[in-house]
């Protein structure tokens, strides 16, 4: 299978206003965003309601993770004596190609040549999955979304929902489509699509030798990591092969397993809306008759000590990867993930991208309009929009100026834009439809399903749509 | 330079001139208040995450329903071996034979009222981690002395460093238009079964 993006796209990949001129013309987009953004935020303000302490929660996440990062070379330190003393092997790598490396020589060394995996962000970063393929190794994503994402050969849109573009007659027609065993008669209610799913990937997981995972948090004290998932395919891949690597960030340490008490309150009511997710796994090495006996842990700096570097943009390395920002941002309501042109999108992209590969996204501190919202729902309280401010003053004059331009005052107050943008999509929108099933198209309209009969653009202001959005 | 040198010196050269970081405040809760009623909020967290939940050991025969073969870990109590079903010890049982099971009874280490959360640590009538995960039912016992109002309560009672499985609700997905639909690769059905008052 070969992937949307060649590895690399990132040089190639087109700024951010071009992409997201042509995703403002994709009412199908738009609605499937709106609709799923929409519904997130109110299952958040719900859950984070019923805790009276949320402030102060949030306030000893932020500091345990300002510590984290003060102390980051002695934890990581304490991290690898404790993880190894209980059984697992410690790989450092300092970027994304090493890490890569690694997987693939322990996947070959357990004799595999196929890894099952857990939906993970740091593998994503690195194009894991595209340098297994390119060694002739496979890496099969298990997560729902990720399957989805995987078999349609596009990219995830969202750090938590990949798939979040897709509604479920688009999920029903991918599966149809490219899913070998799809049922005969499947239908597009979600029970129906998810068993689809379950039955797809039971032998695989039963069977699977390799399992590659990232990790949510990384416990020095222990030498323990933690997953947090919803299905059970993380307890899958994390439980039955024999051999497990686990690519981990360096920013992801924790002090100590106490602190578990903050960030589980935390990620799971600002992700899924939930009081608590239904699947926490944790693991410390290796476990004698329980789980995987060969434990490996990468752990990761690929940029990450540069972000280390800079006093101001240094907190966006504090991200749990909650996706709460990216639901309440509304340049990504109207743009979508795929515009940021890089794997973490949203508010937290426009701080990270720059930071982790400076000099490619200098565009993207500009996909804001400042507006704060990315900041309250933060739960380790990131000031976005301070590391936005800083890292404009850091890039380049021009290219700010004109992205300034080009980007989230375009994407936010022009409806001349929507409809220059509508044209293109309609363009792309034909082959789409014709064929009567998913096929690829170019970029960047292969990231998009689009409805051929499309609504005029819409007139209201930015300032209008959030006093209406807010309603 | 190793790779482990050059990242920490790097770190090293990113914090140069940092100075100290305040210790972090903990001014949040670590418990509910007292008069809060922990079992009626347990029990109300785990119906809305459609987990079927029952009172007292006889309710272990209803909670297995029609299982016929029944996967525990060798050290369950005996007196919660009830019903028609077949209990079959897991003495390093075959994949194959925990995915021809009906179902499967365990214990816990701990339970949150707040989240809804059961935990388990590979502790006594729990057994490792693939038994509670490849059969497609789960029938989980908690005892009332095990059932704590808050996370914060629930972590010291917890062994750090063996395999933990936090289990809130039935296997579930939310990745279609964000609804959530349980069932998806962990058991599907998840019965909780109270003992004491
Ligand atoms: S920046 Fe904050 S809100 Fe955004 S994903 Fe990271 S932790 Fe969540």
């Amino acid at each position: 299978m070969t992937t949307a993006f060649p590895p690399g796209r990132s040089l190639r990949s087109p700024k951010f206003a071009e992409s997201a001129k042509v995703a403002l013309g994709m009412p199908q987009l738009r609605s499937n965003l709106a609709h799923a953004t929409g519904t997130i935020r109110g299952k958040r303000a719900t859950v984070v309601g019923e805790l009276d302490d949320w402030e102060s929660l949030r306030d000893a996440a932020a500091a345990i993770k300002a510590d984290v990062q003060h102390r980051m070379p002695e934890l990581a330190v304490a991290f690898e004596r404790k993880a190894t003393e209980a059984g697992a092997t410690v790989h450092w790598a300092r970027d994304g190609a090493e890490a890569n490396r690694i997987a693939a020589r322990i996947t070959r060394e357990a004799g595999a040549d196929e890894v099952v995996k857990v939906k993970s962000m740091a593998t994503q970063e690195i194009e894991l999955n595209e340098h297994f393929e390119a060694e002739g190794l496979k890496a099969w994503e298990t997560d729902l979304a990720e399957l989805i994402v995987q078999l349609a050969e596009d990219r995830p849109s969202h750090i938590l929902v990949p798939a979040i573009h897709y509604n479920r007659t688009e999920i029903r027609d991918i599966f149809k489509g490219r899913m070998s065993d799809a049922p005969t008669g499947l239908t597009d209610e979600p029970a129906a699509l998810a068993e689809a799913a379950r039955l797809h990937l039971r032998r695989r997981f039963l069977s699977a030798k390799v399992a590659v995972s990232g990790a949510n948090f990384a416990v020095a004290e222990t030498g323990s990591l933690v997953v947090v998932e919803s299905e059970g395919n993380g307890r899958m891949c994390l439980t039955m092969p024999r051999t497990l690597i686990s690519v981990v960030g360096v920013e992801k340490l924790l002090p100590r397993f106490e602190d578990l008490e903050v960030f589980m309150q935390l990620l799971p009511r600002s992700s899924t809306g939930e009081r608590m997710n239904p699947y926490t796994s944790i693991w410390t090495g290796a476990t004698g008759g329980d789980g995987p006996e060969d434990v490996h842990i990468i752990l990761l700096d690929n940029g990450r000590t540069d972000v280390l570097a800079d006093e101001v943009g240094r907190q966006a390395l504090s991200c749990i990867r909650c996706s709460a920002c990216l639901n309440v941002c509304p340049v990504y309501e109207r743009t979508g993930g795929h515009a940021y042109g890089h794997v973490y999108p949203g508010p937290i992209g426009a701080i990270l991208a720059p930071q982790l590969e400076p000099g490619r996204h200098d565009d993207l501190p500009y996909a804001s309009s400042l507006c704060g919202a990315c900041y309250e729902v933060c739960p380790v309280k990131i000031n976005i929009p301070e590391v936005l401010v800083h890292l404009r003053q850091q890039g380049p004059h021009h290219v700010g100026e004109k992205a300034a331009m080009g980007a989230a005052e375009a994407v936010m107050a022009r409806p001349r834009l929507w409809r220059a943008a509508l044209g293109a999509a309609r363009f792309f929108s034909l082959p789409w439809r014709k064929r009567g099933s998913v096929r690829r198209l170019p970029w960047p309209a292969s990231k998009w399903t689009v409805s051929r009969d499309m609504p005029v653009p819409p007139k209201e202001t930015f300032r209008d749509w959030w006093k209406e959005r807010e309603r | 330079m190793s790779a482990k040198e050059e990242i920490l010196a790097r770190m090293r050269r990113a914090l140069d001139g940092a100075g100290p970081v305040p210790v972090p405040p903990r001014e949040y809760r670590r418990a509910l208040d007292e008069d809060a009623d922990v079992v009626e909020m347990l029990i109300d967290r785990l119906v809305d995450y459609k987990a079927e939940v029952h009172h007292g050991v006889d309710a272990i025969e209803a909670a297995l329903g029609d299982a016929k073969q029944v996967v525990v870990p060798a050290d369950l109590p005996t007196e919660w071996r009830l019903g028609r079903s077949v209990f079959i010890e897991d003495r390093n049982l075959a994949t194959e034979d925990l995915d021809g099971a009906d179902a499967v009874l365990t214990g816990c280490a701990a339970a949150v009222a707040v989240s809804g959360t059961i935990m388990l640590d590979a502790g006594a009538a729990q057994g490792r981690r693939a038994i509670t995960l490849v059969p497609d039912h789960h029938v989980i016992v908690v005892r009332r002395d095990q059932i704590v109002g808050h996370l914060a309560e629930a972590l010291p009672r917890l062994h750090p460093t063996r395999p933990q499985t936090w289990i809130s609700g039935p296997s579930a997905t939310s990745d279609i238009e964000l609804q959530r639909v349980e069932g998806v690769h962990g058991p599907r059905r998840l019965d909780v079964v109270i003992l004491g008052d």
